[in-house]
């Protein structure tokens, strides 16, 4: 799983750390979105996906990784995948 | 530019069914059921798009070929007349970018989710305090003009720097300005007073800054008075119309499904809660208008460019494939334990609602405090006697008559 948010899409709604608060958060200069983590654990992906669907600037981009299929299919290998894959874009 | 229309185009705005004031008007839930995209006639004659499903609504809103300048000539109203009014000095609600989000992006910063969860405290005090008020000595009050339109006044106030004192003055020119019933030289009146009004607070302010929204931006060299004020006054209005709706509503709501009022109290179903009740109200309950600047397809009905359109928040959020479902009521039932979260009540796209945690915290604090402290709470006239606010861009009540 690889997220990347473009701070020049983001209009500071706040749905993002609404319904993804470990992932999300609002720069304190400027409301713009950060990412908190850069790996996410699986029981994290619903929220992800959440977030990403309802963002309303579509700030969010989300790439389900198909490391699931790359590596033989353990949820504790697609895990250590979406970890060195996860990335922060934009500004 | 026209379009050969295929059927009657349907008159907006359409009334809602009596005795049901919770549904959107039977004419929208018929047209979405027919069609996503529907060809629909404004007062005064002009012709619109009326886009009700929730796909169709959300890209309207999201997608940059649709303007919500108001400005642009073919842009819709439900008053004709409004638009020389409101396009003399627009607030970023009615721009698109790059103007919106530079005027946007000033205000943001106060509205940040931790923002609004520091304040809670202070949400939870003017709840408690206004309780206290309505309830000293007495047994029944309007739950309108005693707690529901209070709570959000004096929360905006406070952020804002705007004197609560002023609220008379202040809760009348909106209600002038937002109803399409009121004459249009008091429309003009109503929104020049305002104007006025905030100008002149702000320039106060500039000499005896205080700790609000007003005093920073009457600080910055890149913003004009005008700018300052026509931000205040959407921020003012916004701010308290909404929520005061929303809290009326959703008390004469919830009276009349006693059997749900103790979601409330659960910490962890009161934000669900308050999103279904976000959903089925939808109180931003006439659409929100865009114009198309290129052609667009939707659901196989070409919008062309330079025609008028309103997305409705209301039948979207009445899709049942997306808010129905296994185990749960029709959509046109309140369920507090759906998942409501994907509801378009504060709007799509950029213009989505800037206040929306702060609306979100108000009400849950409101609500949940409401239904604890008055456990007795039940309304003082006949359900059918109730007055609902329909000729306004919000949906509300004018008074809502309860004992406790």
């Amino acid at each position: 799983m690889q997220v990347s948010v473009d701070r020049d899409r983001c209009c500071s709604s706040g749905m993002c750390v609404t319904n993804a608060p470990e992932i999300f958060d609002q720069d304190d200069r400027d409301g713009l979105v950060l990412l908190r983590q850069t790996s996410f654990r699986p029981d994290q992906f619903a929220d992800l996906r959440l977030a990403t669907e309802l963002c309303p600037g579509g700030a969010i981009s989300l790439t389900e990784s198909d490391a699931i299929s790359l590596t033989e299919g353990s949820a504790i290998s697609a895990t250590e995948s979406d970890a060195i894959s996860a990335t922060e874009g934009g500004a | 530019m026209t379009t050969t229309p295929i059927a009657p185009a349907l008159p907006v705005p359409a009334p809602r069914a009596t005795g049901c004031p919770f549904n959107p008007p039977p004419a929208y839930t018929e047209a979405a059921a027919t069609a996503s995209v529907t060809r629909a006639e404004l007062p005064g004659g002009a012709a619109c798009w009326l886009v009700t499903g929730y796909p169709e609504v959300r890209t309207v809103l999201s997608d940059r070929r649709f303007s919500a300048d108001v400005r642009h000539p073919a842009f819709p109203f439900l008053l004709p007349g409004r638009r020389e009014i409101l396009a003399a000095n627009p607030s970023f609600l009615r721009l698109d970018d790059p103007e919106h989000a530079r005027l946007r992006r000033m205000v943001t910063g106060d509205f940040l989710v931790k923002r609004v969860e520091a304040m809670r405290p202070d949400v939870q005090r003017i709840v408690d305090e206004a309780l206290d008020r309505m309830t000293a000595g007495v047994t029944g009050a309007d739950l309108v003009t005693g707690f529901a339109l209070p709570v959000p006044s004096l929360v905006i106030c406070l952020l804002l720097g705007v004197p609560y004192e002023d609220r008379d003055r202040f809760q009348s020119l909106s209600r002038t300005l937002l109803s399409n019933e009121s004459p249009l030289p008091e429309i003009a009146r109503a929104q020049e007073e305002l104007e006025d009004y905030l100008g002149s607070l702000a320039a106060r302010k500039r000499e005896q800054p205080g700790d609000d929204i007003l005093s920073r931006l009457v600080a910055r060299d890149d913003l004009t008075v005008r700018e300052v004020a026509s931000t205040g006054i959407l921020l003012l209005i916004a701010g308290h119309e909404t929520t005061a709706n929303m809290i009326a509503l959703s008390t004469a709501l919830l009276l009349d499904r006693p059997e749900q009022v103790d979601r409330l109290a659960d910490p962890a179903a009161l934000p669900g809660a308050v999103e279904e009740l976000l959903r089925h109200l939808t109180i931003v309950h006439s659409g929100l208008p865009r114009v198309a600047l290129e052609d667009v397809e939707l659901d196989g009905t070409v919008i062309r460019a330079g025609e008028g359109v309103l997305a409705m928040l209301s039948t979207a959020n009445r899709d049942e494939e997306l808010f129905g479902g296994a185990g749960h009521p029709s959509v046109d039932e309140l369920d507090l334990d759906r998942d409501a979260r994907r509801h378009l009540a504060f709007g799509f796209g950029v213009h989505q609602c800037l206040g929306q945690p702060l609306a979100r915290a108000e009400l849950q604090i409101a609500l949940a405090t409401l239904f604890r402290r008055l456990p007795g709470l039940r309304l003082a006239v006949p359900r059918g006697e109730l007055d609902f606010r329909t000729d306004t861009l919000i949906y509300g009540l004018r008074s809502l008559p309860v004992t406790w």
